[in-house]
């Protein structure tokens, strides 16, 4: 590969990974918080995303889909939370598993119903439709202006997790949530919190990928297996290793799919593989 | 005077197996109560039980009066009840200053200035994940946190538990000045010494029934009582 090549995979990769990340955080979050096996989270994703190809159709603006795409998922996210999902917490693992993936699936074939079964185009925002040169290096806006969002996001998250009451809250709930609540803390409110921001930023995820790769019904199932492999490989419950492994899986799957289209989604999974050789319980994972 | 806490003819249960079989103790305000008992007797079940932490009770819980049956774990927790629990429940992941700030309220008389006046080894490691303070210096962490919302009622479940002499006699000191200081304790405690320079009055349990209560003179007298209920090597 060239080096210019070389310098595209690897932005490409970045700003994949950066919305693998958005996509992976909530899940690792609510994981490490309630031990709850989400087989719908790649829903919010695939909300997110048809609520911006719906709302930039609608609207012709690609700003209001970036508004409503990530709160349509908060809002279904909370309301199945509250509805279904608490329900399910003290159940074993393989009963959450069958509910969220009779819920992943109602929202699959409702996707199909309402639009079609067909992959459909989403347009950048048209600010952000042109290229920046780089020296003599040529790349697109958009790709350029995710990265930074989520990065930009990233750090309010750490901040959020590290320097204010409800992220300690949200630590000490992933080691005893019994605990948290003989503190006098509403522990279902943590959960209600944590389901709606972890589901709004999947939808944020679904939002920002629309354009780059379109909109398709089976993109939430898809999306819910990377971000299951981001969460292993990264270490469950860990937002660094949300962050890590997003970017690492973003960067193989870039890298790979210019070497070896056909086999890109074998790579992610072998690069699992190996994380999990070297570090079994994941890049920043406790075991 | 009306009880500060009042635990009457308690039922308690895990699945099918029926723990506690009618415990009834009573607690006034300014009091330090000291429950014993030997290993598996209940004595846990009994703090958690106050605590809502469990879900198949019967009988009478009333906290200055007020039925705590059904209640959630941080509603009890915010009438003004902590509990230390068995094996401290500290958070390793979090610094000793966070698990503290965690624990405070804005109602509290309690703020970290005094909880570094209290114990002042913890302020030296304010910055260090718990998880690496030593055990005698987790359960300090464990008091001090529980003592940050301002609570009313002090539970304290087995505080000194595998802790070195030295480390029991700091503790036993820190609960004395609790104690001065007008804060009502139930102690569950293993030790008779520690219970006899703690507690004013002292209720035995057994295999999930009170067998005995009395005060600490009634303690000393009641050999016969200590011989059966509780083990030797602990009296
Ligand atoms: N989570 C649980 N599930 C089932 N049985 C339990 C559970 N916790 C305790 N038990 C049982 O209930 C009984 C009372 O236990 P409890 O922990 O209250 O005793 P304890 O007096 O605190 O003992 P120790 O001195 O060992 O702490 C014991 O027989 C114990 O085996
Ligand atoms: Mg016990």
């Amino acid at each position: 590969m060239q080096g210019q090549v070389i310098l595209f995979q690897l932005l490409n990769g970045i700003g994949i990974g950066m919305i693998y990340f958005l996509l992976s955080v909530g899940l690792t979050m609510i994981f490490g918080l309630m031990r709850f096996v989400n087989f719908a989270h790649g829903t919010l994703y695939l909300v997110g995303a048809y609520t911006a190809y719906s709302v930039s159709l609608l609207t012709g603006s690609m700003w209001w889909a970036l508004a409503f795409g990530p709160l349509a998922a908060a809002v279904i996210a909370l309301i199945s939370e509250r509805l279904i999902l608490r329900h399910t917490y003290e159940m074993p693992h393989e009963a959450q598993i069958l509910v969220t993936f009779a819920l992943a699936l109602i929202f699959q074939e409702s996707i199909i119903l309402i639009f079609d079964p067909l992959a459909k185009n989403v347009p950048v925002p048209s600010l952000l439709s042109g290229i920046v040169f780089i020296g003599s290096f040529v790349y697109p806006a958009y790709r350029l202006a995710v990265v930074f969002a989520a990065a930009v996001i990233a750090i309010l998250l750490w901040f959020a997790l590290e320097r204010t009451r409800f992220g300690a809250a949200l630590r000490a709930g992933s080691e005893s949530t019994e605990m948290v609540s003989l503190l006098g803390i509403n522990v279902q409110k943590v959960f209600m919190v944590a389901f709606l921001v972890g589901g709004g930023l999947a939808g944020l995820a679904g939002t920002l990928s629309a354009p780059l790769r379109g909109v398709e019904p089976f993109m939430g199932s898809e999306a819910l297996g990377v971000a299951f492999v981001v969460v292993v490989v990264g270490g469950i419950g860990s937002f660094t290793g949300a962050l890590l492994g997003g970017l690492l899986i973003g960067v193989v799957q870039s890298m790979a799919s210019s070497l070896w289209p056909e086999g890109a989604r074998l790579m992610i999974y072998g690069a699992m593989a190996l994380v999990l050789l070297v570090r079994p319980a994941g890049l920043m994972g406790r075991s | 005077m009306k009880p500060l806490l009042e635990i009457a003819d308690l039922q308690a249960w895990y699945g099918k197996s029926h723990v506690l079989h009618g415990v009834s103790l009573t607690l006034m305000p300014g009091e330090t109560v000291a429950l014993l008992g030997r290993n598996g007797v209940g004595k846990t079940t009994t703090l958690r039980s106050v605590m809502g932490l469990l879900s198949n009770l019967k009988g009478t819980l009333l906290f200055d009066g007020r039925s705590l049956m059904g209640m959630p774990t941080h509603a009890i927790a915010s009438l003004g009840i902590s509990l230390v629990p068995e094996h401290r429940g500290i958070f390793a992941t979090l610094t000793v200053e966070e698990n503290l700030k965690l624990a405070w309220r804005p109602s509290s008389r309690w703020d970290l200035a005094s909880a570094w006046n209290m114990f002042p080894a913890l302020e030296e490691r304010r910055k260090t994940y718990a998880g690496k303070l030593s055990g005698g210096e987790q359960q300090m962490l464990a008091i001090a946190r529980a003592l940050m919302p301002g609570p009313r009622l002090l539970l304290l479940d087995e505080p000194t538990e595998g802790l070195a002499p030295v480390i029991v006699e700091r503790l036993v000191a820190t609960m004395r000045e609790l104690k001065a200081a007008g804060l009502p304790i139930l102690l569950v405690e293993q030790s008779l010494d520690v219970c006899r320079a703690i507690a004013e009055r002292h209720v035995i349990i057994d295999e999930g029934r009170i067998v005995w209560s009395g005060d600490t003179q009634a303690l000393e007298a009641a050999d016969r009582i200590v011989r059966e209920h509780l083990t030797l090597e602990n009296a």
